[in-house]
């Protein structure tokens, strides 16, 4: 009890040092069969936009420092593994505390930078807490039976509260892809709501697992259904899929919370999972989020990577463009 | 600005190709070019300056090739020809590819030094117009390799005129060069006079991929140095890609000189979007359209026609795309929109959106264009109605004009309400919406769903005044090849006179015009008297006038369902006149007998009726081809019918030749308007009858006789007939291939040469190929 108390009291604390988040949260809307009906999306089409973007853009020298800079903070560190362990977890959030070398990020004016979050199973949020303890950085878990969300529906919805209650701000639920798969969007709205209910203060990222979901038209009826039904963030993956995170789906994604924000005013966030390792995917993805939604999303409370080795590479980058010598993965602390 | 200010901001900031190794080219050269002629280069003559639209500096001095320079390339073309074309297909084609790969070997050299000549951005140079150049050198050198064995019964043309435009420099160069080359042809090219600078780096390469000297020639300057060009008497074949303007110049420059001719020329091509289209990517789509390249590509997807319903969202996703496009230094690799050409084009684009007259809305971005050089800001002008100019002329700038339908046949009707037709993009993810509008379009190229699809397999060209011939496929080598047939001098053939004591005994037969169907008579109200060797009167044959062409053109166009029958149907009706002639046999041979004063008429009305069933087997399987183009989906070049064909028919094989021109024709689903024999007009006259026992609807053929000199004229000049033919013995080619200039209207004239008619290559591919148009439909496809 009185371990609880002064956590939440820490909690507290830790709010007031946030920076002032202006964002409206998404309350959702009806569910709206007229507007999922009318959805059309061309596969040929969209992998077109995909494929000729990153050769559209280019970010360069102090620009691409700057923007690898904006990636990390965006970045949901992650470990997600059967075996994963306090000790495993205290590591990772001290990376996420300090995601690049002290000397690179003097060098580079950006000292106190950090991820955008840590992100891990339920029983690791107490360490990965404790780890964080005096930071800004929230701790996300993932919930609902992750990653195929077919336990019973009453524990999924426990799931999410037990997660808030043990001290997690942002939860991350996975839909039940056969709600898509079926053509059943009125129970997946349903889900949906409750498990945002469910979230309470906390913020929702809901994993559409658009691997499983057989078309990019379902993709984006998936997208509108969860942001219809109150999602903060929509998300690719699980990461366990084994098609995560793709240009393409990201593009249907992200013009579905384009066309939300336009009939609402709402901005809902995004974030890709899986698949994202390298630097030069992660400024491609900066990049259709700032060509398809506009700066205002490239920010860590509307984007974030869910990535784990990603980080890794951005150090290599960022150590080249300080010292002009290409680097090695171990001159950076592992995460 | 800091990392942390960045870090901030989230700009892109300037990431600029280097330009080094171009200069370093230019330099190497002094700056200073001669032309390309006989392998090597020569000194640099009387020069001018070719510019960086996007600085405005000068980039170096190209010579201004004079006649006698002209003379000397067509000259050394001529010379290289014989050797070069008597090679096997197998060693042009290891030519070919050594090309291919070079250009790969040098692809960012020249596609920076292609971005500093044209002001294009980098992006589109290195991604989009080199692969192409290399993809069609590849290709073509396996239609070389292939051409000995597939084009067996095809001969190269000659010597090559080739001009080509500013706006895809070495792109046009490729798709000029390597169909000749394939072919065995030798070319004269010229470069458009601000863009020579690739060309110039081609000519380089093409001493290393060992073309010998003389098989390709590049000269360079301004339009005198075309003229020169397409006026040298020793030219075989005129290629050109630019405005409809000059095309119409050219066309008539060539008239009647028997130079094969293709023209590739502007276009207002449509941009439908119709309600269930995914309207994202459909706003996505026109940055392809109408941003690519500044706009200026003749196929630019610049008039959009978008579903009343639908109008105000795609318009306000439209204009939210456009501010985020950049426009800038075109070396800059995150640049949307280079530099027009030129200031001229600047000045030509601002100076026709400025004449709007007030009507619609501009739409442009907020953006800051750089203060020296050619820019011309992304412009939507929505609200404009079909009768305002902006939505007939060709900007061939980065201007997009909108109007908006209400059904698919008024999205047709307003996509067809143009002069040209070159290409279209459809947009619905409706597959039966979709395509049957791609089939319903008056262009020679349409996209589903995408725009400005390329490809060496697929055939690309246009219909009405935006030119005639493909380039691409097998078809683009048809364009410089000439089928091997056996012609001689045609011989005028005089009518029989009048015979001083007439025999007339028999009741008079009054043969009448054919027109919608229906016997006609003549509107100016003249007959001839047509006499048999022996003096014998056979009848009286109407003197068609221009009125009697308007009619006879007008019930062809009425009669247009006959292009979208079957040619299941087609092929039942040539056999049923093929049984109706048959059964009227001996009275046609002895008619034809009577009319010639030979003793052909039996065999010539039995060649008839078997050139019937040929076509009649033809009409459901000359049907075209799926090409595999580089895309997950498809591309099909189709073969649709001409539309309204004129022919003005031989004289010596009455009926047998009209029937050759017919056949054809009506098999593929055109209408023809067919003048008789002059001499002999009366077997045509009674062949009427049989087409009004065969089940042919009303307007599908129609038959006039008369004078061909004087019909030439007025048919020729016809806005509304798409092809005349002239297997005339009257001397009318010069006269017809003239004042068809005026829509641009394809031709195919005998040049006072006559075949034989009963000969097996008197049917056949050549004739089918003159009765259809390919349209090249791309269907990319993909859940």
């Amino acid at each position: 009890m009185q371990n609880q108390k002064s956590a939440s009291a820490v909690q507290e604390g830790r709010r007031s040092a946030l920076p002032q988040v202006t964002e409206t949260r998404n309350p959702g809307t009806g569910l709206d069969m007229d507007w999922l009906g009318a959805v059309a999306v061309n596969t040929s089409a969209v992998e077109r936009r995909a494929a000729s973007l990153p050769a559209r853009r280019s970010v360069k020298k102090e620009y691409q420092a700057a923007w690898l800079l904006k990636a990390v903070s965006c970045i949901d560190l992650t470990t997600l593994s059967g075996d994963d362990t306090p000790g495993r977890v205290r590591r990772l959030a001290m990376k996420a505390r300090q995601p690049v070398r002290r000397d690179l990020l003097a060098a580079l004016g950006m000292e106190g930078l950090t991820t955008g979050a840590v992100c891990v199973y339920h029983e690791m949020i107490a360490p990965a807490l404790e780890a964080l303890e005096g930071t800004a950085i929230p701790v996300a878990a993932v919930s609902t039976g992750f990653p195929a969300g077919l336990s019973p529906f009453r524990l999924r919805v426990e799931e999410i509260r037990e997660s808030v209650a043990a001290g997690a701000r942002e939860i991350d639920i996975v839909i039940s892809r056969r709600h898509v798969l079926t053509g059943n969007w009125q129970e997946l709205y349903d889900e949906v709501k409750t498990f945002r209910e469910a979230c309470g203060p906390a913020h929702m990222k809901a994993i559409l697992a658009t691997g499983e979901l057989g078309s990019l038209r379902n993709v984006a009826r998936a997208s509108l259904v969860s942001m219809m039904a109150g999602a903060d963030f929509i998300k690719t993956s699980t990461g366990k899929e084994s098609v995560n995170a793709t240009l393409p789906v990201s593009l249907v994604m992200i013009r579905m919370i384009r066309e939300y924000h336009r009939r609402t005013g709402i901005r809902v966030g995004y974030k890709p999972a899986g698949g994202i390792s390298r630097a030069k995917q992660a400024l491609t993805y900066l990049t259709l989020i700032k060509e398809e939604l506009g700066n205002e999303w490239l920010s860590p409370h509307l984007f974030r990577f869910g990535a784990s080795s990603l980080l890794g590479d951005i150090e290599r980058q960022l150590e080249h463009h300080v010292t002009g010598h290409y680097s090695a993965s171990y001159r950076h602390a592992m995460g | 600005m800091t990392v942390k200010d960045i870090f901030e901001s989230m700009e892109y900031g300037p990431a600029p190709e280097s330009d080094g190794e171009a200069q370093a080219w230019l330099d190497a050269h002094d700056r200073r070019f001669g032309l390309f002629i006989a392998g090597r280069m020569t000194a640099p003559g009387e020069t001018f300056a070719s510019m960086n639209p996007a600085t405005g500096e000068e980039l170096a001095q190209i010579t201004q090739a004079s006649a006698d320079d002209v003379d000397a390339a067509v000259s050394t073309a001529r010379r290289a020809f014989g050797p070069w074309s008597r090679r096997p297909g197998a060693e042009r084609a290891r030519i070919l590819y050594a090309l291919a790969r070079l250009i790969q070997k040098h692809s960012r050299l020249f596609a920076v030094l292609e971005t500093l000549d044209n002001g294009k951005p980098i992006r589109e140079s290195r991604d989009i117009d080199i692969p192409l150049v290399a993809r069609h050198f590849y290709y073509h050198a396996g239609l070389a390799q292939l051409a000995d064995s597939e084009m067996r019964d095809r001969a190269p043309l000659g010597v090559a005129g080739q001009i080509i435009p500013w706006n895809f420099p070495l792109l046009m160069l490729a798709w000029k060069i390597a169909p000749a080359l394939a072919m065995g042809n030798t070319v004269v090219l010229k470069p458009a006079e601000y863009t020579s600078l690739t060309a110039l780096l081609f000519a380089e390469i093409c001493a290393e991929a060992g073309v010998p000297a003389g098989v390709i020639n590049i000269v360079t300057g301004d339009g005198r140095v075309g003229e020169a060009i397409t006026a040298h008497p020793d030219i075989d074949k005129i290629a050109f890609t630019g405005s409809t303007e000059v095309g119409r110049i050219i066309r008539r420059a060539t008239a009647g000189r028997g130079i094969a001719l293709t023209l590739e020329l502007g276009g207002k091509s449509p941009y439908i979007v119709f309600d269930d289209a995914d309207l994202d990517s459909a706003v996505e789509g026109l940055v392809d359209a109408i941003w690519f390249n500044q706009g200026q590509v003749c196929c630019a997807g610049s008039r959009l026609l978008v579903g009343e319903s639908i109008a105000e969202d795609f318009h306000a996703r439209l204009i939210a795309r456009m501010s985020r496009l950049r426009v800038g230094d075109p070396l800059d690799k995150a640049i949307d929109i280079g530099a027009l050409v030129d200031p001229a084009q600047v000045a030509r684009v601002a100076g026709l959106v400025e004449a709007h007259g007030g009507e619609g809305e501009i739409h442009q971005p907020p953006c800051t264009l750089p203060n020296r050089g050619c820019w011309y800001p992304p412009t939507l002008i929505t609200g404009l109605t079909s009768a305002n100019p902006l939505m007939q002329k060709e900007i061939f700038g980065p201007v997009l004009v909108s109007t908006t339908f209400r059904t698919p046949a008024e999205a047709v009707a307003l996509a067809n309400n143009t002069a040209y037709g070159l290409a279209a993009s459809v947009w619905s993810e409706n597959i039966n919406l979709a395509l049957d509008i791609a089939r319903k379009l008056a262009a020679g190229v349409v996209w589903i769903n995408g725009t400005n699809m390329f490809d060496a397999a697929a055939p690309f060209g246009g219909v009405r005044e935006s030119g005639f011939g493909r380039e691409g496929g097998f078809e683009g080598l048809a364009a410089y090849s000439k089928p091997r047939v056996k012609t001689t001098p045609a011989r005028p053939i005089a009518p029989f006179p009048a015979p001083e004591n007439a025999q007339v005994n028999s009741l008079d037969r009054t043969a009448k015009f054919y027109i919608g169907g229906r016997q006609a008579r003549p509107d100016g109200g003249y007959s001839r008297a047509i006499w048999s060797k022996s003096g014998k009167l056979l009848g009286h044959a109407g003197q068609a006038n221009r009125k009697d062409i308007r009619n006879a053109v007008e019930a062809a166009r009425a009669a247009s369902g006959w292009a979208r029958t079957t040619g299941h149907l087609r092929a039942q009706i040539l056999y049923y006149i093929g049984e109706n002639l048959d059964a009227r046999a001996e009275e046609f041979a002895a008619r034809i007998n009577a009319l010639t004063g030979k003793r052909t008429g039996a065999r010539e009305v039995e060649a008839a009726t078997s050139r019937l069933f040929t076509y009649a087997a033809w009409a459901d399987k000359y049907d075209g081809a799926a090409r595999g183009v580089p895309i997950r989906g498809t591309a099909l070049a189709m073969r649709e019918p001409v539309g309204v064909i004129g022919a003005f028919c031989p004289d010596e094989a009455p009926l047998l030749g009209l029937i050759s021109l017919m056949a054809p024709a009506i098999a593929m689903g055109s209408r023809v308007v067919l003048v008789a024999s002059q001499p002999f007009p009366l077997a045509a006259t009674d062949f009427y009858q049989v087409l009004e026992t065969s089940d042919l609807p009303a307007g599908v053929v129609n038959i006039l006789t008369g004078d061909h000199a004087d019909l030439a004229r007025p048919l020729a000049g016809h806005l509304d007939v798409d092809a005349l033919w002239s297997h005339s013995g009257a001397d009318i080619s010069a006269l017809i291939e003239h004042e068809s200039a005026g829509n641009l209207k394809r031709t195919w004239v005998n040049h006072a040469r006559s075949r034989d008619w009963f000969a097996p290559e008197a049917e056949g591919p050549e004739f089918l190929e003159h009765a259809t148009e390919t349209k090249t439909v791309w269907i990319p496809y993909g859940e």
